[in-house]
């Protein structure tokens, strides 16, 4: 066990290496650079800069610098914002984007295997065919629809709730959280109810369910001890997707809400050519990403005595 | 009947039926147009195709126009603005067809790009086997991992926001699912009893490819392209959306519903109809593929 973890992780840095090689070269070939203003600045002056930033070096030795700075565990500073490093930027935004990230899979997790086990418990009733349509409309329906109609008809029609924003002084409140953390969480709950469904459908039919009633165990017992356990298995190899698709959904809920959090920080240093930035938003979730397939894995091996790592 | 059947009608009839034997596609189409949903999303989507395509030429409002007279007039019949106009004075109805034009155009090409790569991908890793495929299979494993629409961004911020970009892009981060499923067919055809069968009832090589590989391979692909077109779709309007896909004077759904998104305090019809337009798209292709999968693959429903 404890050799799988370390063989995973072993395998995991030469994946973090690429990750990194590939974003560095990809934004140093990019036309324009952070330091490039709408008024041109003296020659000396720039080089000045680009020296301070030890940019004035050839590409390989910034890469091999950069990687020695990571090695040790420095980001390096923001070339935009000039009293700010990267890891102030990513601490300042890593808690809002956690906290929605968190409560949406939470939600989703709870709400969509409900939503699952019901439908597949009715199968064929209005109640399944009900969880059914509502999955592929969640599913099809894009978060950049569902959030500006959200808060559209939430907080600004009928105004139950504030429409957008964190208001800076407040910080994360429980009312301006809901509409991202909603909106963000219907895709997922969407597949995580057919996914539930499905697994649930297919466990009913197992034998050792059919034995466990034969027994005489009440619906109940037989549902929650036997049923769900493994309907669940199924929900765990779905965590590492889920995590991929809430880091992605939330640059655009960030966005939309006007959220201070990771995502949109990313977008905007993207696009401001804030290097440091970028790379390390990218590395942060590229580890996040890998981190999480793992205890996935983990878990799954934990819930499921037929698979063994060793 | 098979009684009073002489020995020359039941040839006969062996012979009819050899001939109308009816094939895995036929059974297959029999399948999905008993599907009403599948149905009528054909017909739906037809008829979005046919307005993104031709709708353009014959509406009587141009998607460029601008009338400074009628900025953000809801939809209407005078004028024929049906779908109002936007910020600019510019005709909606217009402006929506040409953004489905876009949008559908990025979902085929880029389908096309990730069918390409997946295919070509997942047939040699399945073919060669051995330690070739492992290491394959290894790399498309990392990629499964990586935030990968985080490299899209940054191609799009890095090399300029054309259209060529978008499709290979988007193509190039979706090809993972198609090679596994081709790998996954692969394997398990070279291995299957059927195939077996042909062989040594002395089948020709071709025979057994036209006859058993393609149509087996084909089938779970054709699903997955259905099911991919969507997912590409959505993925340009998540870029357009954040402001990092098509550019004016172009546009697509996606630029259409972040520029409502921003409009729609003053005029929500800017954002209501192309997103009703988006969804009634995504809908089509997502029953259609469902259709399919069931029609193709009846043992998975």
């Amino acid at each position: 066990m404890i050799g799988y973890i370390a063989r995973r992780l072993l395998v995991a840095v030469p994946t973090v290496l690429v990750v990194i090689t590939v974003a560095f070269f990809m934004m140093r070939i990019a036309p324009g650079g952070p330091f490039d203003l709408e008024q041109p600045m003296p020659e000396q002056i720039r080089q000045n800069i680009l020296a301070a930033y030890g940019m004035d070096q050839p590409v390989w030795k910034q890469y091999l610098d950069y990687l020695a700075g990571l090695a040790s565990g420095d980001l390096g500073p923001s070339l935009k914002f000039r009293d700010k490093d990267v890891a102030d930027i990513i601490a300042e935004g890593f808690p809002v984007s956690a906290t929605i990230g968190l409560l949406s899979i939470a939600l989703a997790l709870m709400v969509g295997s409900l939503l699952g086990s019901i439908a597949a418990l009715r199968q064929n009733t209005s109640a399944d065919f009900g969880v059914v349509g509502f999955a592929t409309v969640g599913i099809v329906i894009p978060p950049f629809v569902v959030g500006p109609v959200l808060s559209l008809v939430v907080g600004i029609y009928l105004g139950w709730l504030p429409s957008g924003g964190l208001d800076p002084r407040l910080g994360m409140t429980v009312d301006r959280l809901i509409l991202p953390v909603a909106t963000l969480a219907l895709p997922q709950i969407a597949i995580i109810s057919r996914l539930m469904r499905a697994s649930m459908i297919e466990v009913l039919r197992s034998n050792y369910i059919r034995t466990a009633r034969a027994k005489g165990l009440s619906a109940g017992t037989v549902i929650v001890r036997h049923a769900m356990r493994s309907a669940i298995l199924p929900l765990v190899s779905y965590i590492g997707p889920a995590a991929a698709a809430l880091l992605t959904g939330s640059i655009v809920i960030e966005q939309v809400f006007s959220l201070p959090g990771i995502g949109r920080q990313f977008v905007f240093a993207a696009l401001q050519r804030d290097y440091t930035v970028v790379m390390g938003v990218v590395i942060l979730y590229a580890s996040l990403i890998i981190l999480l397939n793992l205890v996935a894995d983990l878990l799954y091996a934990a819930l499921n005595p037929k698979v063994k790592y060793d | 009947m098979v009684f009073t059947s002489t020995p020359s009608e039941k040839s006969d009839l062996l012979e009819k039926s050899a001939i109308q034997g009816r094939s895995l596609w036929d059974d297959a189409r029999a399948r999905l147009l008993r599907n009403k949903a599948a149905v009528a999303s054909m017909i739906v989507l037809g008829i979005l195709v046919l307005l993104a395509f031709a709708g353009p030429f014959l509406w009587i409002h141009d998607s460029g126009e601008i009338y400074r007279d009628r900025v953000q007039i809801p939809p209407t019949l005078e004028n024929w603005h049906i779908f109002g106009t936007d910020a600019q004075g510019r005709d909606l109805f217009a402006r929506t067809m040409v953004g489905l034009r876009m949008s559908l155009l990025v979902g085929v090409v880029a389908t096309a790009v990730s069918l390409v790569i997946g295919v070509v991908w997942g047939a040699t890793a399945g073919f060669l086997g051995g330690r070739v495929d492992q290491i394959m299979m290894r790399i498309v494993d990392v990629l499964y991992a990586l935030p990968f629409i985080f490299f899209v961004i940054i191609l799009m911020v890095v090399f300029g926001r054309n259209i060529i970009l978008i499709f290979v892009a988007i193509g190039a981060v979706e090809w993972l699912t198609m090679a596994r499923i081709v790998r996954g067919q692969t394997i398990s055809l070279r291995a299957m009893e059927f195939v077996e069968a042909a062989q040594a009832a002395g089948v020709s090589q071709s025979a057994i490819i036209r006859r058993h590989i393609v149509p087996n391979v084909l089938g779970p692909v054709v699903v997955y392209v259905t099911l991919t077109i969507p997912v590409v779709i959505l993925a340009e309007s998540f870029l357009s959306f954040l402001g990092l896909g098509v550019q004016e004077p172009l546009t697509s759904l996606g630029n259409l519903i972040a520029s409502g998104a921003r409009d729609m305090e003053i005029a929500n019809w800017t954002l209501l109809f192309p997103a009703a337009t988006m969804m009634l798209t995504l809908f089509c292709f997502n029953f259609i593929g469902d259709g399919l999968r069931d029609a193709i693959d009846p043992k998975d429903r």
